[in-house]
């Protein structure tokens, strides 16, 4: 069984951050494991250590001690040239603010994380974006610069960033945060599919009815893991989104 | 990371940010026009100077006869007459740091020639003066050992006299026959065109003749000269020549220590000597233009370089968080310099000549640009470029992929 297989196990993971001569505990002692296929969501208030959690599994940042192993291998031992390659290859971010290049366009956006990467053939660069970006329904929108596109087309735009290079986790910190409650759904959606295609997800959200999507929660509170459980009744974005169509469709004949 | 990649990354960016690529440019076309445009007028002038200068003739020792006093009213130099032939033949045989020397005589004559005439200086003089003067013949040929013998009546003009006796400067009056002071007197070369000197005079308006042919036949007073032309064997003897003739007509015209020379030596240093001091002031103002405009253009492309570095962090957070190395970054950031600082390097060489030759045209104003001003303003800009658009990248490179992403 593919869920059995352990893709990320971290262990008494610490994160202290000085402000001047004040120490403040991000994290304290967290240990978590992480099965590949899984959808995970962080859950927390602001300050809990959910987003420094994720920024130290996504590489984005060190802990202050601790262990962190990727697929068996010792993360924190490597030096940035390989976490870069890391980043690179095996994961995907997605932000809440979008992050993407401004005054380039969509594809040019997706085809950045191809440039970065010398197994990718320049001949194959172009149609591996189109690919990822009509993957998330932005086929006909390749040449559009983000001002151009909506909130929900962007965060779209920064996933087929996250896929291009075929990674085995996406991480996705507030990915809804800027969005409005069907747009969420829609991302939702697409972070369903690829959930059920294989790929792991870890998703830091504040909504609740946003972790519902995901297989497990975890939530966090004062830089320690005070829950950790399945989800009991998964919701289900493709079935939420009809329901939406379906009410708005009543509306709008009544 | 291959470099085709990081080439068409950084094209991209530039490409992308057209207004603030052409800004950042702007700052190295106008540091690198500048100091070429500055430099070349600077060095124009610098050069002209020099060459009316160096036109009087490199090496030349002038000794003029000395002053006259009649009953408390002193003449001015040269108003006496005590320089004779003599001397000059003696400097030429006693001075060995002399290498040329030539007796001169002249006086201002109508030439006639047909229907018309004209007033010019006549100099009588020995081959010599040619070589002093550096001067060349472009048509016809020198003087003859005969013809400075036998006080032949032949001539070398000038081409201002060409053109106001035949009416075209490119008229060839070889073997014609001009009458000056009604002697006939044939003409038998044409000296190279010279232009003014430093002070306008027109220094093709000229006649020279053997110095026979005018002491003898044209001077009413035989005896004397105007005076003595003279150059050193070299630039650094000339101040020991200077002595070696003085010293050798004191004692010719038995004149004792303590009393005055009736007669006066210069040489062509003391006259540079005052141009010298311009020609300092010309390269002291010369270096601190440059230096004025490196700086300027140098702090324009600091400040830019800086800015749109540092208002990139998020961009190079965004870069590292997709996988860019940091070596990534810095080298698609250096590439960016080398692109800007390269092209509006060329830009600016080429604003540069083209406002120089504007000037030039316009303003009439010599100007010469040098491939030193050019080394100089392109390498200080592009080093000020490469530097700046390095720093604060390696900054940015160096931090947590997080802290960059965070960076306000």
């Amino acid at each position: 069984m593919a869920d059995d297989i352990t893709l990320i196990t971290v262990k008494d993971l610490t994160k202290t951050y000085t402000t001047g001569s004040v120490q403040v505990l991000a994290l304290k002692a967290v240990s978590l494991t992480i099965v590949k296929g899984e959808f995970l969501a962080i859950m927390g208030a602001s300050g809990s250590g959910k987003s420094t959690f994720m920024n130290i599994i996504g590489c984005l940042d060190s802990p202050t001690s601790g262990t962190y192993f990727m697929e068996g291998k010792d993360v924190l031992t490597q030096d940035r040239d390989e976490l870069a390659a890391l980043r690179n290859k095996k994961l995907g971010f997605v932000f809440q603010s979008f992050n993407l290049l401004p005054r380039t366009s969509a594809q040019e956006n997706v085809e950045l994380p191809l440039l970065y990467n010398n197994t990718v053939a320049a001949a194959d660069r172009e149609q591996k974006a189109i690919a990822a970006l009509q993957s998330v329904g932005l086929g006909d929108r390749l040449a559009a610069m983000p001002n151009e596109l909506s909130g929900g087309q962007q965060q779209r735009v920064a996933i087929a960033r996250a896929l291009v290079n075929e990674p085995i986790i996406v991480m996705a910190d507030e990915p809804t945060g800027n969005l409005d409650s069907k747009t969420s759904y829609e991302i939702m959606e697409i972070f369903q599919k690829l959930n059920d295609k294989g790929i792991t997800i870890v998703m830091v959200t504040h909504e609740p009815d946003i972790a519902q999507f995901a297989k497990t929660n975890i939530i966090f509170k004062d830089g320690r893991i005070i829950a950790n459980e399945q989800v009991a009744s998964r919701k289900n974005a493709t079935e939420e989104l009809q329901l939406i169509a379906k009410l708005s469709d009543e509306k709008s004949t009544t | 990371m291959n470099l085709i990649n990081l080439c068409r990354i950084a094209y991209r960016s530039l490409n992308r940010n057209k207004l603030r690529s052409f800004l950042t440019m702007l700052g190295i076309i106008i540091g690198v026009a500048s100091v070429i445009a500055m430099l070349a007028i600077g060095e124009g002038s610098n050069q002209t100077i020099q060459k009316s200068i160096a036109s009087l003739g490199t090496n030349s020792i002038f000794i003029y006869p000395g002053t006259n006093t009649n009953g408390g009213v002193r003449g001015g130099a040269g108003s006496n007459q005590t320089l004779k032939l003599e001397d000059a033949d003696a400097i030429a045989a006693h001075c060995d740091l002399v290498k040329y020397v030539t007796p001169i005589v002249q006086r201002r004559s109508q030439l006639i020639y047909g229907p018309k005439n004209w007033n010019s200086m006549i100099m009588g003089i020995r081959n010599d003066y040619l070589l002093i003067r550096s001067l060349s013949v472009v048509k016809g040929s020198v003087f003859t050992e005969v013809d400075q013998r036998t006080a032949a009546k032949v001539c070398l003009v000038g081409v201002t006299v060409v053109f106001n006796l035949f009416g075209d400067e490119d008229f060839n009056p070889i073997g014609e026959i001009i009458r000056i002071n009604s002697i006939p007197v044939k003409i038998v070369g044409v000296l190279a065109k010279m232009g003014q000197n430093t002070f306008g005079q027109d220094q093709d308006d000229i006649v020279l003749a053997p110095f026979f042919t005018v002491q003898k036949r044209m001077m009413i007073s035989t005896d004397h000269i105007g005076s003595i032309l003279a150059s050193g064997k070299s630039e650094l003897q000339v101040v020991d020549a200077v002595d070696q003739i003085t010293g050798l007509l004191r004692e010719k015209h038995k004149i004792a220590p303590s009393d005055d020379l009736d007669f006066t030596v210069r040489t062509q240093s003391e006259i540079s000597n005052i141009f010298g001091s311009i020609t300092k002031v010309m390269t002291i103002l010369l270096a601190s233009i440059a230096g004025i405009s490196l700086l300027v253009g140098g702090i324009g492309i600091m400040n830019i370089m800086l800015v749109s570095v540092t208002e990139r962090t998020r961009e190079i957070g965004i870069r590292m968080a997709i996988g860019a190395r940091g070596r990534d970054v810095l080298l698609q950031f250096v590439i960016e310099s080398i692109l800007i600082s390269v092209v509006g390097g060329i830009i600016g060489i080429a604003v540069g000549i083209l406002a120089s030759k504007t000037v030039a045209i316009f303003g009439g104003w010599p100007v010469v640009i040098t491939a030193t001003s050019i080394a100089l303003s392109f390498g200080f800009s592009s080093a000020i470029g490469l530097f700046f658009g390095w720093y604060p990248a390696r900054k940015a490179a160096a931090l947590n992929p997080i802290d960059a992403l965070r960076y306000e």
